[in-house]
């Protein structure tokens, strides 16, 4: 579980709350246009030890069958994961254009 | 049985927030709310976190959050805790994330009075040790030397003439019942004390060293490597008080080299050799201290 991506982007006056009260977890937007480079994992090297889920500040990276996977829609490309990866098994490359 | 990232609840519940690449306070922030589950009610006062965290619609809390006043963030935990007591729910930890500012200077009148009553709050400070949501001005828990907005280097005075305020220890002196330190570098180290301080009756204090690469000049990739040479070179100690007693968790046999860990970061680049010796000294005084009057 966690916040998810909706469909919905723009809201009329009459659905903006009254209150200051909304639903948790409501996201609108991702995070991915704020990346320069973005950290790819070598999965043939990656032994699931999870220390780069742990560091992630965005919590982006979650283990799928002992292997870390990234949600590239919200990663921002700091480069944690790569610097706290003692095996080397993530590089950071450039976004392409 | 103890934290670690294998038995960690894998749900998030700060997601898609809007903090710079490789911010620290967000990082203390999601995995604290990761020990404490989906019945932790978030207090988030102005600041960097609920700047980020609460862009309408744009909300990146899973669980029950609210953006408290900047002065009020205890006295709303006292509040929630009361209301969620009246209404006969337990099931649920009352937990403040409040910065440096918001914590040592704007809020700590309430602080000071939910400790006071001992109210059944966690109050998690995490200090990147400046204002920086507003554009990084200087906090009471700026450190000597460190360069902001409010003080700039010149030739005359090298940033802060202040040292930071001790926290911790003024926490400490009200006898809470838990208080510690921590940084997001030693996380496992962090993550116990917030599991630790769940589970204890009365009012929680956890001050969480959490760099922030815009203010303090560091690559954004580095924040974790940094928050845990701040521990290494003796700038910063690992810590609990708790039954009117100081413990030290981690005691380095020797200390890194404090002059390399600041001329990594921006914010001291500017300090000479005899500003340096300063720290250094007051470095060791403490931790002089610390090993005479406190438990290992």
């Amino acid at each position: 579980m966690k916040p998810y991506l909706r469909e919905k982007t723009s809201f009329s006056f009459a659905e903006v709350p009254s209150d200051t009260s909304f639903e948790a977890g409501y996201l609108v937007s991702k995070n991915a246009g704020w990346r320069s480079i973005r950290p790819v994992i070598d999965i043939e090297k990656c032994v699931g030890c999870m220390q780069c889920y742990l560091y992630c500040p965005d919590g982006v990276i979650s283990i799928e069958n002992n292997k870390a996977v990234i949600d590239y829609d919200f990663c921002k490309g700091c480069g944690i994961c790569k610097k706290i990866c003692k095996i080397n098994a993530i590089e950071m490359e450039a976004e392409k254009k | 049985m103890s934290v670690t990232a294998n038995n960690l609840c894998r749900d998030e519940f700060f997601y898609g927030h809007k903090a710079c690449a490789g911010c620290g306070g967000s990082l203390a922030v999601r995995n604290a709310l990761k020990v404490l589950g989906k019945n932790a009610v978030a207090v988030l006062p102005a600041g960097c976190m609920s700047a980020v965290g609460f862009n309408f619609p744009q909300l990146c809390f899973a669980n029950n959050a609210i953006i408290s006043t900047f002065a009020g963030t205890a006295s709303m935990l006292t509040g929630i805790e009361a209301g969620f007591r009246a209404r006969g729910i337990k099931d649920f930890t009352a937990v403040g994330f409040a910065g440096d500012g918001g914590t040592a200077d704007i809020g700590i009148q309430a602080l000071s009075g939910a400790i006071d009553r001992n109210d059944n709050i966690l109050y998690i400070c995490y200090d990147n040790e400046a204002y920086m949501n507003t554009g990084i001005q200087k906090s009471g828990l700026t450190p000597f030397g460190a360069k902001t907005t409010t003080t700039p280097a010149g030739k005359n005075i090298h940033g802060n003439i202040r040292p930071k305020k001790n926290m911790f220890e003024i926490a400490a002196a009200h006898n809470i019942p838990y208080a510690a330190t921590a940084t997001v570098g030693y996380m496992t180290d962090f993550l116990n004390k917030v599991e630790k301080a769940s589970k204890i009756k009365g009012t929680k204090y956890i001050h969480v060293i959490a760099p922030c690469p815009t203010g303090w000049g560091i690559p954004v990739s580095d924040t974790v490597e940094i928050s845990r040479e701040i521990v290494d070179c003796g700038l910063w100690y690992l810590a609990e008080y708790e039954n009117g007693e100081f413990t030290l968790d981690h005691d380095p046999k020797e200390f890194t080299s404090v002059s390399d860990h600041l001329k990594k970061q921006g914010r001291f680049r500017h300090l000479t050799d005899e500003d340096i010796q300063i720290i250094i000294q007051s470095r060791d005084a403490k931790w002089e201290k610390i090993r005479r009057d406190w438990r290992k």
